[in-house]
């Protein structure tokens, strides 16, 4: 099998890969630094002692982590352009939709880094005169980020493995650029072994720097 | 639950804007989308500089062209959509795309949600096979695996011939059509079932393309069309009349010529697949009938 | 909105057949279930055995289950689905190759459940060694200073805490398996992503077969984290931070 592999066709489709490699990682960064912030306003919202707030943050959570993906990606897509009367183009939806998936899961891995805080710092917080915000930002969630800061990493290689599902909307990524290249020189085998390749030496490699993270924060604590 | 999203949608839908007049609605926006396929061969699909290049295509930026003079809008903004076969129709109704300029089966359950224009292709089912298989028709494919897309006219066409002739074959399917066709390639399956002009594609482009021959009867003829919103007659006029300017002048021809008889990019194969009498007949006399009137038993 | 509604469409017949939408929906949801629950089985399965053998003495055996780890939870599985149906038959004996591809019973369920099976083991692993790295050193030397040996410090002491432990996290991933189990239908097992794309192709009504999935997959995750949910109240560790609440 190997013997009749082509992968002459490769070369001439760098290019194309290229420009959707440029757009998984873009995808990445984008939905992982605005999913973050999201995800710590919504877990700040659950443990917040509003019960409205709470509830209602815990059911977004709730339903974005009850439905696949694939699914959240095509109802922001056909639904979006409904509401604001304008189309967003696939590009953009894609961008929306994850950061407002990955918010959900990354809002669980803050929640449980809140939670690891000991009360009493908190109480020493308020007993020195600061309030809510000021606790949170200066005293509970740079320890929360920090402790959790391989998990939220791990969790970003997730979602960067997650961006190859939205070849359903038409946004041009890694996997839908191989895939294209693949079916016009109709050569699907030696693309998706390319590609899962190229999955793999970046995932690898980031996994590799968070355990190396992972010990350095472990010794500093 | 099901219920809540019911109600939401329901208010959702009926507070968007009415999309009916698209002339209009690129005009305000000044912009206009055409939806594109990214593996529709010939008709529409990717250069290796992700461009959109194809049979299609060519006609579309006439249309375009034919928009911007209506318009007085030299400097209308074109932008391209990419499609799938699930969500085109969606992509039409709801206004992210204008124009679908991707092989469309006009069919009389898609006239429920969208409009055809007059139809520029036709395409007949059919089956691709190794000739070292010897098959040569559909009766020799009993208890053996058929490829074929999901999601696709021709999946119907198995069940319904399944059904009428007695033959019971195993479906195999690929998710598209270059799966479909590694599954004729691998040998996961004897006969991969789909619209003549694609398989001729496919096997132009393949490691071995003497090896598979197209065989065996017509499962269906389809009228393959541009596809624009419904009720909308003023733009499926200004579509329709672009083309038919097209057909008379014998620039469709001209297209034909260079999509389906002459080398054409990525690979520079040509697919050397002339123009069927159905086609000629339609250029001579346009229609947008449906599949269903040209299929009638 | 141009759209055509049609809620009656689950009730149509299909064209070409004689079942109703409503019963394509009904066997791609059966299917979905199969695939999840099979894929599951393997999953925890080899998922617990190469976990605990990361945190083995043994060094070749921990690395070898560090390199199972990498490799299924590395490469996207969709990715992974296609190499195992298009590649690896490729390098079996010719024979056996064919009859893979051919008239192996039930060809693409069993690989669709290998694949994820395979794919979650590397997820679970992860949650296993956690578990098991979460006790304190002092269980497992407790467990060697009384006279047991590594065997059964790990059958006694250590994986009956870890087992406890890791339920919660492993929730997320038995939710996991049903939502990740759509893409199955890449390789044309007929669960419900594929009934869906059949069904929205077969009748035009996009909108309406969508929500329907959407409602079932939702129906899938919710048991899935219902039931997790009653085992680890069952299960709870008494004295633990979980175990207060």
């Amino acid at each position: 099998m190997l013997s009749n592999f082509d992968f002459s066709v490769i070369a001439p489709s760098l290019p194309f890969i290229w420009t959707g490699l440029k757009f998984t990682v873009q995808l990445t960064l984008i939905a992982m630094s605005g999913g973050i912030v999201f995800g710590t306003l919504l877990a700040l919202a659950r443990l917040s002692s509003m019960a409205p707030l709470a509830m209602a943050a815990t059911w977004y959570v709730n339903l974005m982590r009850s439905i696949p993906l694939l699914m959240v990606i095509l109802w922001f897509f056909l639904v979006i352009p409904l509401i604001t009367g304008k189309p967003l183009g696939a590009e953009a939806s894609a961008i929306v939709t994850f950061t407002a998936f990955e918010a959900a899961y990354y809002s669980e891995i803050m929640r449980a880094g809140i939670q690891s805080i000991p009360r009493g710092q908190v109480a020493a917080g308020e007993a020195i005169g600061l309030n809510y915000w000021q606790v949170m930002s200066y005293v509970v969630l740079p320890q929360a980020f920090r402790n959790m800061l391989p998990i939220l990493l791990t969790q970003t290689i997730i979602l960067f493995q997650d961006t190859s599902l939205v070849y359903a909307i038409g946004a041009k990524d890694l996997l839908k650029a191989a895939e294209i290249a693949g079916k016009n020189y109709n050569r699907p085998v030696e693309m998706y072994v390319f590609v899962a390749g190229i999955y793999f030496v970046i995932c690898f490699s980031l996994s590799f720097l968070v355990r190396r993270l992972q010990r350095k924060i472990a010794i500093v604590r | 639950m099901n219920k809540a999203i019911t109600l939401l949608l329901a208010a959702l839908f009926a507070s968007a804007p009415a999309l009916a007049d698209t002339l209009a609605k690129v005009k305000d926006g000044g912009s206009i989308t055409m939806g594109i396929r990214e593996s529709s061969y010939p008709l529409s699909y990717l250069d290796d500089k992700q461009q959109p290049i194809g049979y299609h295509i060519d006609i579309c930026n006439r249309v375009v062209d034919a928009v911007k003079a209506k318009l007085g809008m030299p400097n209308l903004k074109l932008a391209h959509q990419p499609v799938t076969s699930q969500n085109r129709i969606p992509l039409i109704t709801n206004g992210t795309v204008d124009i679908e300029c991707g092989s469309t089966t006009n069919n009389a359950a898609r006239q429920n949600q969208v409009a055809f224009a007059v139809t520029t292709f036709v395409t007949n089912v059919r089956m691709a096979v190794k000739k070292s298989s010897g098959i040569k028709s559909l009766a020799q494919l009993g208890g053996k695996p058929v490829a074929t897309t999901t999601g696709t006219t021709s999946v119907q066409l198995m069940r319904a011939h399944e059904k009428g002739q007695g033959v019971n074959f195993k479906e195999a399917y690929g998710k598209d059509h270059a799966d479909s066709f590694l599954l004729l390639e691998t040998d996961r399956a004897v006969a991969f079932v789909m619209d003549d002009n694609l398989l001729a594609g496919l096997i132009a482009t393949s490691k071995a393309p003497n090896d598979y021959a197209i065989v065996g009867e017509v499962l269906n003829v389809e009228p393959i069309a541009i596809m624009v919103r419904k009720d909308d007659p003023a733009f499926k006029a200004l579509v329709d009349d672009t083309i038919k300017g097209m057909m008379k002048s014998g620039e469709i021809d001209k297209l034909y010529a260079k999509w389906f008889m002459s080398p054409i990019p990525p690979k520079n194969v040509s697919m050397n697949f002339p123009m069927s009498d159905k086609l000629k007949e339609l250029i001579k006399a346009p229609s947008d009938a449906p599949a269903e009137a040209y299929n009638k038993k | 909105m141009n759209y055509h509604w049609n809620w009656g469409v689950f009730l149509e017949q299909v064209k070409g057949g004689d079942e109703t939408y409503l019963d394509w929906l009904i066997a791609g949801f059966g299917w979905t279930v199969a695939v999840a629950l099979s894929a599951w089985a393997i999953a925890l399965i080899l998922g617990i055995a190469v976990g605990t053998a990361r945190t083995v003495p043994n060094k070749w055996l921990a690395r070898a289950a560090h390199v199972w780890v990498e490799l299924f939870r590395n490469v996207p599985l969709l990715v992974q689905l296609f190499l195992w149906f298009f590649v690896f038959p490729e390098f079996l004996p010719r024979e056996l190759s064919l009859w893979v591809k051919q008239d192996m019973p039930a060809k693409e369920f069993i690989t669709a459940t290998i694949c994820l099976g395979l794919f979650t083991s590397a997820r679970v692993a992860e949650q296993m060694r956690a578990g098991i790295e979460s006790l304190a050193r002092g269980q497992g030397m407790a467990g060697l200073a009384i006279g047991f040996t590594l065997g059964q410090t790990y059958r006694y002491v250590l994986l009956p805490m870890a087992l406890r432990i890791i339920i919660p996290p492993l929730t997320s991933e038995f939710m996991n398996v049903f939502k990740n189990s759509a893409v199955a239908f890449a390789i044309g097992v007929l669960e419900l992503t594929f009934q869906a794309r059949q069904m929205q192709e077969d009748s035009e009504q996009g909108i309406e077969t969508y929500l329907a999935v959407t409602v079932l997959y939702f129906i899938c995750a919710f048991v899935a984290n219902r039931g997790m949910a009653l085992i680890e109240r069952r299960t709870r560790i008494p004295g633990y931070i979980g175990g207060a609440k």
